[in-house]
């Protein structure tokens, strides 16, 4: 199969139900027959409220839950074979790393992971500390990291591999101004290398600034899917369009 | 094999960097060196009273650190969710669970080194007799008997919902089969039907770690065991780690993680 053609991400039909905790036969549908294909080189926005699905349908990306029914696969490989993982780079939405290695050993030990030989490794932990702006804590254990500090390294990690597929849960979460700069500008450059990325948030701006698609998902269902404007079409701004298509409605209102 | 060694390489930097165990550690050597200087006038029978102390000391120190260490990986790379960002590498949840162990191993390993390495020289400097092969055998049996025991902890803590609850079953099943193992088929001929059955059963059935236990030797006469029977022991021990970790990997490769 051409690489250039084949969906990068395709899920298809795909409902994910958790247990209730304590009652056996009662279900929570955290995802609900979605469809949804991100194409190859495209910056694709994930949206959704809190409680949405988001995070559980990149689990069943990354083989973590399987899928209740449907299918999910990555680059034409179905998620749940590990080497549907080599090309991907993943954030997940919290972000804790092993408090007691510093940074650098981190990455060396995920390079490791990843096969990558000592002088490649060495080059890219230079580059990487460099790029989320680490260098002066790179030496220290993580446990002494800011939230802010442990999301960069969060990100440094999801690009070890110099992967094709970024999949990042809330990747600006808990960035100040300057790394949310910062990952944008990481977005856009991966962008112009061909990569494709994958991406949740709840910061509309931003992903008005740098999606080419986004899709809205409410309550486990796709309410809606399309570029910017397509979906801001005939509403104010991306964020109006996302209120009407979650059903808001202001409680203020007399 | 180089993930499975990288992935064991965290378990020991974790290990050496919490300084959980050195209380325990320095606490074993002390009380060895210490059980080392008294001199009950040099009566014989006191010395090996002392020696079986030490080793007995050394026995449930190696117990208590590969139980421990063992019970909390799993559940911390959970609890963490560090387990995330490592599985969404090309890892598989084997190689991940044979990089486990193989740490918590190679650790308790190391351990062993030290607490005999002190033993030998003070009953070495006391007695004047320098019994390496022995202190080998003994300790590499010790070493073999703890992978059975790490390998059966790692499959206990997939399903214990904490580490301590793991930890203390994974003693006293331990503890329970070192002191009852050989004691079991006697046992049961003791007992009516269907217990004598069941006894005889769990008998046949159980790894037996009793087997791996030389301190006698070590104590009492320095008698090597014979060479073919050390290996058959090693053989015994690596088909028992083998069986646990395999169940383990039936255990958590289907597992449904973020529950
Ligand atoms: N491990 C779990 N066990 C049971 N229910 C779960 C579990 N994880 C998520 N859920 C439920 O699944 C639904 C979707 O959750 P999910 O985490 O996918 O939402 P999300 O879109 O990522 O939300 P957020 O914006 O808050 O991150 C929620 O109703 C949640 O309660
Ligand atoms: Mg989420």
């Amino acid at each position: 199969m051409d690489p250039e053609t084949t969906n990068v991400i395709e899920v298809k039909c795909l409902t994910v139900r958790y247990p209730k905790p304590g009652l056996k036969q009662v279900f929570v549908t955290a995802v609900n027959q979605l469809a949804l294909a991100v194409h190859h080189g495209e910056v694709f926005g994930f949206l959704g409220p809190n409680g949405a699905g988001k995070t559980t349908t990149m689990n069943v990306l990354l083989g973590f839950v399987p899928p209740t029914s449907g299918t999910a696969s990555l680059f034409g490989i179905d998620v749940r074979q590990p080497i549907a993982r080599q090309r991907i780079g993943y954030l997940p939405e919290l972000t804790y790393y092993y408090k007691f290695l510093t940074a650098e050993e981190l990455l060396r030990f995920y390079a490791k992971i990843f096969g990558l030989s000592r002088a490649e490794t060495d080059q890219r932990i230079a580059k990487l500390i460099k790029l989320v702006g680490l260098e002066h804590a790179s030496k220290r254990p993580i446990k002494s990291y800011s939230k802010g500090m442990q999301q960069r390294v969060g990100l440094a990690q999801a690009l070890i591999n110099n992967p094709d597929l970024l999949i990042l849960d809330e990747p600006t979460s808990g960035l100040d101004p300057l790394g949310r700069m910062k990952v944008r500008e990481i977005i856009q450059r991966l962008k112009d290398e061909g990569k494709t990325v994958f991406f949740s948030s709840h910061e509309l701006g931003e992903v008005e600034a740098i999606c080419d698609r986004v899709a809205i998902v409410h309550e486990g269902q796709l309410k809606a899917v399309g570029t910017v404007a397509e979906i801001s079409a005939g509403h104010a701004n991306l964020e109006r369009a996302f209120l009407e298509v979650v059903g808001y409605q202001s409680t203020c209102q007399p | 094999m180089n993930k499975i060694v990288a992935l064991a390489g965290v378990v020991i930097k974790e290990l050496y960097r919490r300084k959980d165990f050195y209380v325990l550690f320095v606490l074993t050597a002390l009380l060895t060196v210490a059980a080392g200087m008294v001199n009950f006038f040099n009566d014989d029978k006191i010395i090996r009273i002392v020696k079986d102390v030490c080793l007995m000391l050394i026995w449930v120190s190696a117990l208590i650190i590969a139980i421990v260490t063992t019970a909390r990986q799993i559940p911390a790379e959970r609890e963490a969710r560090t387990l995330f960002p490592l599985l969404a590498k090309p890892v598989s949840r084997g190689q991940v669970l044979a990089g486990k162990f193989l740490g918590c191993w190679l650790a308790t390993g190391v351990a062993l080194v030290v607490f005999y390495f002190f033993f030998a020289i003070i009953t070495g400097s006391r007695e004047h007799i320098w019994p390496w092969a022995v202190y080998f055998q003994a300790m590499w049996l010790q070493w073999f008997m703890l992978a059975i025991v790490i390998a059966m902890v790692l499959l206990g803590s997939l399903y214990f919902a904490a580490p301590s609850s793991t930890s203390t079953i994974s003693f006293i099943l331990v503890v329970g089969m070192l002191g009852l193992g050989s004691h079991l088929n006697t046992l049961a001929l003791q007992q009516p039907e269907p217990m004598q059955s069941l006894l005889a059963g769990i008998y046949f059935a159980m790894p037996h770690l009793e087997w791996f236990d030389l301190r006698d030797f070590v104590v009492y006469d320095q008698k090597l065991i014979a060479w073919p029977a050390f290996a058959l022991a090693t053989v015994y021990a690596v088909v028992w780690t083998g069986i646990f970790l395999l169940l383990a990997w039936f255990g958590f490769r289907r597992k449904n993680l973020s529950t």
